[in-house]
């Protein structure tokens, strides 16, 4: 990239999402340890946003996306509300899911969010489905199916990959590799080269990118949406992060060697980086850290008000179960 | 009236809601030819292969792909081929499909119906025998239909796919020739047993092909002056208990009898519901598998099997 043809515009809208992303998991990260109001285990993409970021702007309204337990960032970056999920976080009613599913299952259908997933690589195939369920209906439509390096090593990694290549399906993969399967490192439980190498092996239009570029992946995801829209046909991106973070928010990771995250994290922080580019597009620090701030203020406030919201009305526990046999009608 | 074997009263109504509804599409393993039973004969030629369509096997792929088609507004038909199949695809039915509505608060739907064929036929052993409906019924956010007739399998698949629920299909496959008079403007409704024979001296509560055994068992026993009433359940979640109370409430006397092992099975929940609500003549008795495994020569196969004979002595011990 040169300056003469920088996108300041996208540039800009790549930090600002990035930092939003951020500033909502710092704030959910003390709305558990210093408040004790988020109820269960929560998973931070810190270090990861470039990929959430970069994907999603590439994305139209009306696309789909299906992500995982760490999809904080992939669920705003697809334009839903924080303060919903905030609310889903601390159990709230009127959480994107209603206070029953909790952060690993937020889903927003109203901006194409078909759900998080408990499940690791389990979304593999259900975006593959929605795929599917696009091309029947025939519109034009493109699904992006995001999951971490620890799902390649799961069924539905290569029942998933086969399905969208066999019935051409429009569907974009993203392997988003943070290097840890929880708590052990991927390339220790992973024969072979890896993901983008199995794609390949199947047929799959492969692609890998430096994940904590967001400006190159979203150059790359615009290049594969715009080809998965014209042609039909699936492709994979392998984009290579690092968790900053531990596997959950309460694991401090200590089976990671002494000083790797904070080397990682110093030399190859996604902020940091399109912060620099930015800098060198002429913006300024102050800029920069009016975004940065507003971020904050943002999710600070969305806590704020997901603090202030009552827990769901007891009743909602039987809704939303089935129509024929609902619990509403009859429990046992 | 109709005649109609039951592998052809689900395929006409298989079609008919094919013709009535661009969203109804099937899939699964084979299905281009036929489908492995012929329950899907003539329908490729009809309606072509992308909603007739022919899947790799991968079961966690068929389940998982047709639920991700389903919640963006199709109507999938999932073809398991074998209920034994369908524990390939534990994780998509149990922990996606039959969870995404509650989890995500209403947002999402998963209008499908999963056949899984069911029961001993002849020498199938461990891997292709099996009746695992009970376990199903304990997975809420599902419903289980397990039709024992050529009507109700028309009736209920028509029902099934009108359904913005889940429905676990469980077709027997030792009865797929089994004939019979289908009205095809019978209604059905979910959670209604069938009497399949009148009578007010003991109950026998059955479902699927057992309720075909139960309605012979019952037959002889009219000849001995005992008059059972044979109530096939047709679906076990929703389940007729008001039904089969009021039928124990006139009777007194309790049987149920299915295929599948008795031990965890379905009838212990319709037997304890009914002694906690209502006090019987004589102890119940459930007549299901013994805990064991379904072999492949026909004399060890015979010993798993729930007879004519069982039924009809538990009933003569119970009313005598």
């Amino acid at each position: 990239m040169t300056a003469t043809n920088y996108d300041i515009a996208r540039g800009t809208a790549l930090v600002t999402m990035m930092e939003r992303i951020r500033a909502f998991e710092q704030v959910a990260e003390l709305a558990a340890t210093r408040d004790q109001l988020v109820l269960g285990a929560i998973h931070l993409s810190i270090g990861q946003e470039a990929c959430a970021a970069g994907v999603m702007h590439a994305l139209r309204r009306d696309d789909l996306i299906l992500s995982t337990h760490r999809g904080h960032g992939h669920t705003l970056a697809k334009g839903a509300d924080p303060t919903a999920m905030m609310r889903e976080l601390l159990g709230r009613k009127g959480g994107s899911c209603g206070g029953k599913g909790g952060s690993m299952h937020i889903a927003d259908f109203g901006v194409g969010m078909l759900g998080a997933n408990g499940v690791v690589s389990a979304n593999i195939t259900i975006g593959a489905g929605a795929a599917h369920g696009i091309k029947l209906l025939g519109d034009d439509r493109i699904v992006v199916d995001i999951f971490g390096d620890g799902a390649i090593n799961r069924g539905p990694f290569l029942e998933g990959l086969n399905w969208a290549q066999v019935f051409d399906l429009p569907v974009l993969f993203v392997c988003e590799d943070n290097e840890w399967s929880a708590t052990t490192r991927t390339s220790d439980m992973t024969g072979g080269a890896g993901a983008a190498a199995r794609a390949q092996s199947m047929g799959l239009y492969t692609v890998e990118v430096d994940g904590n570029d967001a400006e190159a992946v979203a150059d790359i995801a615009q290049d594969l949406v715009s080809r998965i829209r014209d042609t039909r046909t699936p492709a994979f991106l392998h984009a290579r992060t690092y968790r900053q973070g531990g596997h959950t928010y309460f694991d401090p990771a200590t089976y990671r060697p002494q000083g790797e995250a904070e080397t990682r994290t110093a030399s190859d922080d996604p902020i940091a980086r399109q912060r620099e580019a930015l800098l060198a597009a002429g913006l300024g620090v102050a800029d920069l850290d009016r975004i940065r701030d507003a971020a904050r203020a943002e999710m600070d406030a969305a806590l704020q008000t997901a603090a202030d919201t009552p827990f769901p009305s007891d009743d909602t526990v039987f809704a939303d179960v089935q129509d024929i046999g609902s619990p509403e009608e009859v429990a046992y | 009236m109709v005649q109609m074997s039951y592998a052809g009263a689900a395929l006409a109504a298989l079609k008919e809601a094919m013709q009535a509804d661009p969203r109804v599409w099937c899939v699964g393993e084979d299905l281009g030819r036929g489908g492995v039973f012929g329950q899907y004969k003539g329908l490729r030629e009809e309606f072509g292969p992308d909603r007739v369509s022919d899947a790799p096997i991968s079961e966690a792929s068929i389940m998982g792909a047709a639920f991700g088609a389903a919640m963006v507004g199709t109507r999938p038909v999932v073809e398991m081929r074998f209920a034994d199949f369908a524990l390939c695809a534990t994780d998509e039915l149990i922990n996606q499909i039959a969870k995404a509505r509650f989890m995500f608060g209403g947002q999402s739907r998963a209008p499908m119906v999963i056949r899984k064929p069911i029961g001993m036929w002849r020498s199938s052993a461990a891997q292709h025998s099996q009746s695992l409906e009970n376990w199903y019924v304990h997975t809420p956010g599902l419903v289980v239909a397990v039709p024992a007739t050529p009507q109700d399998n028309y009736a209920m698949m028509h029902a099934a796919i009108a359904a913005d629920d889940p429905v676990v299909y469980m077709e027997h496959k030792n009865i797929w020739a089994n004939e019979g008079e289908v009205d095809t403007d019978a209604p059905f409704d979910w959670g209604r047993a069938a009497t399949r024979r009148e009578g007010d001296d003991v109950t026998i509560v059955s479902w699927s092909d057992t309720a075909n055994v139960a309605t012979r068992a019952a037959r002889t026993l009219a000849g001995e002056g005992i008059h059972a009433h044979v109530m096939d359940l047709r679906t076990l979640w929703p389940w007729d208990k008001d039904g089969v109370l009021a039928s124990v409430r006139r009777s007194g006397r309790l049987i149920v009898a299915h295929e599948s092992v008795a031990v965890g099975g379905f009838g212990a929940e319709v037997v304890a519901s009914v002694v906690e609500n209502t006090t019987l003549k004589a102890p119940p008795k459930r007549l299901g598998a013994p805990r064991a495994l379904i072999p492949y020569a026909p004399n060890l196969e015979d010993q798993l099997r729930v007879t004519v004979d069982m039924i009809a002595t538990a009933a003569r011990e119970m009313c005598t």
